[in-house]
């Protein structure tokens, strides 16, 4: 079987696992399941607290995003720039629990904010419980995404418009009207659908943070059918509404962007005329200093109060030691099959491009795992072990397989660009010197690869490292990794132990990143995309 | 008095450094020749006010504009490319040389439909730049450089990305434009025949320097190494 055949099939194999999943979690739901969905007073609550978190949260992200990256394009030259860029990259490989702490402990009812306001004398205790904190922690995780995903757009525009604005002397708001506006407006609806359907598949933040039904999103309460109430049926009919509601959006995303080709510049120097001025200077820093000290904040919360809560308080070594074992032995081979599954698929998916039936069948597989609740993912992975529901029989297996299902859209996005340029660029030559097969792998495609590979297995080792969602489905006692572990210290108030864990697990999937895309990818930066 | 005058001005990029003096009448075209990388583009652009030169002066009809914005210069240029803006109409394009926010009043439109019948574009007012030819994009941009009303035309290869015919027919309507509308043009080009068929003179530049400069016809039979080398003779 050539390599894009056998991307091909994994792709069906997927897509048809997923579906089959789906299947079989409504094969069990009657009638009244699923009317549930609409006249259960709680459920209503639930979905409408869905929706409702995510919206904002995606919106406030983006409208953060847009200032804080214009001023980054805007600046296009200045010391730590790079660095900037590198620290919003950060998040997409931090563990989310260990995020929370962090957040916890800047606006926590006894955090540093707490803590300033009472050195002012006020006894205001800040309640992060419910929406407040699952917004905060929602804004943290993809401010720095959605600028991430916003500065490309400014890289479109060639030096000549910037030179002609400033010809023409448009002022800077007349620039972010008649030109940024209409280039966000291809960027903008995607990004925001993007992080809303992030929000709305959310587990970590909402359980940790949700603070009880009041603030329970659609996962969570997958989530509860499945593991506390062992209820398939509901957990398949909120899965499926789930799923029904992200198809939506991305639908919503498809319809409302517009291309818009600025065509490509000669060279960019000289770039920003308006954004040259000492006013717009001080603007744009301040902006800027602003977005990253809200980033930055509960990082530094999390990296100071690890230090002192691993020096100082009284840790259970044994414990921790564990946990960090457990978390390596789960989440590398996670990592090592989500990437061995991502190349080929990639692969296919470029060479197949032709093909109607072939792109389609690797979209429906790559939208599958973005928009499939991770949560069913999990529970149909169990029922395919063991053809009945016994959700610890198998649980390493199944946290392993399902973190490689859920990472797998990563390593296929990383990889895919690579493998295509690799094709536009070389294939002719390859073709034209006889070189195939595996000797085309050996003496090309793995050379020029090795950066996107090594970007790919780092970053879906480090995302499963981080998964609290696999472990809290499947994990016990006698299976706890450090996000388990923390989750519980944070659950259970103890955070002198938990900053201690935080830190570790942090440094751990951080080091991991690191090793492995250093490691296979060589020296090359890759981090910083733009 | 020369119309537009450059002494000393001094700029560097990376490691090539510049230094031009040129003096121009007003109501000439002239030409500015020379090897690619040699600093032609660069000179436009500190004309422009799109770069800042490190020392020396530029003069326009007598009046200092070294330190002005680009927008305040008696100077208009056109790129090679990307002189539009693809998502705003062909009038759109045209009426931001008359007000920056799109804001135009109906003695606006009426000069941005003056300026497209110089053009030859009459009745082009609500296309998108996406649907015109290459030849047409650029006399969209010519029309704005006209309604702009500024003296000095700074063109850099416009027509570089145009056929051999179209090319000649953009460099007539260029000509035809500045005795109309009594402007002062420099066109750098790297094809010698352009600068023979509409420039009087011709300024030769090398190394970050004008080399040579005098009529169109001297410089190009001129028996300079550094000439006929780019010539190839």
């Amino acid at each position: 079987m050539t390599l894009p055949r056998l991307g091909l099939f994994l792709a069906a194999l997927i897509a048809a696992a997923i579906v089959a999943d789906y299947a079989t979690l409504l094969w069990g739901a009657t009638a009244a399941d699923l009317r549930d969905l609409t006249t259960d007073a709680y459920l209503r609550r639930v979905i409408g607290f869905t929706f409702l978190q995510a919206t904002l949260s995606a919106v406030i992200a983006l409208a953060a995003a847009i200032p804080a990256s214009r001023a980054l394009a805007r600046q296009s030259d200045f010391p730590g720039r790079n660095l900037i860029l590198q620290f919003c990259a950060l998040p997409m490989v931090m563990p989310a629990v260990a995020a929370i702490f962090g957040i916890v402990a800047i606006y926590g009812r006894s955090g540093y904010l707490a803590e300033l306001a009472g050195s002012f004398g006020s006894g205001w205790r800040p309640s992060i419980y419910g929406l407040t904190g699952i917004l905060i922690a929602h804004v943290f995780f993809n401010l720095p995404l959605a600028i991430r995903l916003l500065l490309p757009a400014w890289s479109t525009v060639p030096a000549e418009t910037w030179r002609l604005t400033a010809q023409l002397g448009m002022s800077s708001r007349q620039i972010f009207r008649l030109i940024e506006l209409p280039l966000l407006r291809q960027y903008v609806p995607a990004a925001l659908v993007f992080i809303f359907i992030l929000c709305f598949l959310s587990f970590a933040v909402v359980l940790t943070l949700g603070g009880g039904p009041r603030a329970t999103t659609l996962e969570v309460a997958i989530y509860q059918a499945l593991r506390l109430d062992v209820d398939l049926a509901r957990g398949g009919a909120l899965a499926l509404l789930q799923t029904v509601a992200c198809l939506a959006m991305v639908a919503i995303a498809w319809i409302t962007s517009r291309r818009l080709d600025f065509g490509r510049g000669t060279r960019l120097i000289g770039a920003r005329f308006d954004g040259m001025t000492a006013g717009a200077r001080m603007r744009d820093f301040a902006t800027i200093a602003l977005a990253m000290g809200f980033v930055s904040l509960p990082v530094a919360a999390l990296v100071f109060d690890g230090l002192r809560g691993l020096l100082f308080a009284q840790q259970n070594l044994p414990n921790l030691l564990d946990a960090c074992a457990v978390t390596l032995a789960l989440g590398l081979p996670s990592g090592v099959i989500a990437t061995s599954l991502g190349y080929p698929i990639a692969v296919a998916s470029d060479r197949l491009r032709g093909s109607k039936p072939a792109v389609m069948l690797i979209g429906v597989a790559g939208l599958a795992g973005v928009i499939a609740s991770p949560m069913a993912v999990g529970a149909g992975i169990t029922l395919a072990f063991t053809g009945r529901v016994d959700l610890f029989a198998i649980a390493p297996v199944g946290v392993i397989a399902m973190n490689a299902l859920l990472t797998l859209p990563f390593a296929v996005g990383v990889l895919r660009p690579a493998v295509a340029r690799n094709h536009a660029q070389y294939d002719r030559l390859c073709a034209g010197l006889g070189i195939a097969g595996w000797d085309r792998f050996h003496v090309v495609d793995w050379p020029m690869l090795r950066p996107a590979l090594g970007l790919a297995l780092g970053l879906t080792s480090a995302a499963s490292m981080g998964d609290l969602a696999a472990i809290a489905l499947f994990g016990n006692q006698d299976l706890t990794n450090l996000t388990l572990l923390l989750y519980n210290q944070i659950s259970a108030y103890r955070m002198d132990s938990a900053s201690g864990t935080a830190l570790v697990l942090l440094a751990l999937c951080l080091a991991t990143f690191a090793l492995i895309e250093r490691g296979i990818g060589g020296r090359r930066r890759s981090l910083a995309l733009s | 008095m020369p119309f537009l005058e450059i002494e000393g001005l001094i700029f560097n990029y990376e490691d090539m450094h510049m230094r031009f003096d040129l003096a121009v009448e007003a109501g000439e075209c002239v030409g500015i020749v020379g090897p690619s990388g040699a600093g032609k583009s660069t000179l436009l652009s500190l004309i422009g006010g799109f770069e800042k030169p490190l020392a020396g002066t530029i003069r326009v009809g007598g009046e200092d504009i070294t330190r002005l914005p680009p927008a305040e210069r008696p100077v208009t240029t056109l790129f090679q490319d990307f002189n539009l803006f693809p998502h705003l109409s062909v009038a759109e394009n045209v009426g931001l040389g008359r007000n920056p926010g799109l804001k135009l009043d109906a003695a606006d439109q009426e000069q941005v439909a003056w300026s497209l019948r110089q053009v030859g574009l009459d009745g082009f007012e609500a296309r998108l730049p996406g649907q015109l030819s290459g030849g047409e994009r650029q006399r969209v941009a010519l029309a704005r450089s006209l309604i702009r009303h500024r003296p000095l035309l700074l063109l850099d290869e416009p027509f570089a990305a145009l056929g051999p015919a179209l090319r000649v027919e953009m460099l007539e309507l260029t000509d035809l434009l500045r005795k109309a509308q009594g402007l002062t043009v420099l066109l750098v080009t790297h094809d010698p025949n352009e600068a023979a068929r509409i420039a009087t003179r011709t300024a030769f530049i090398a190394e970050g320097e004008v080399a040579l400069f005098g009529t169109t016809d001297e410089v190009l039979r001129s028996d300079n190494a550094a000439v006929r080398e780019y010539l190839g003779r």
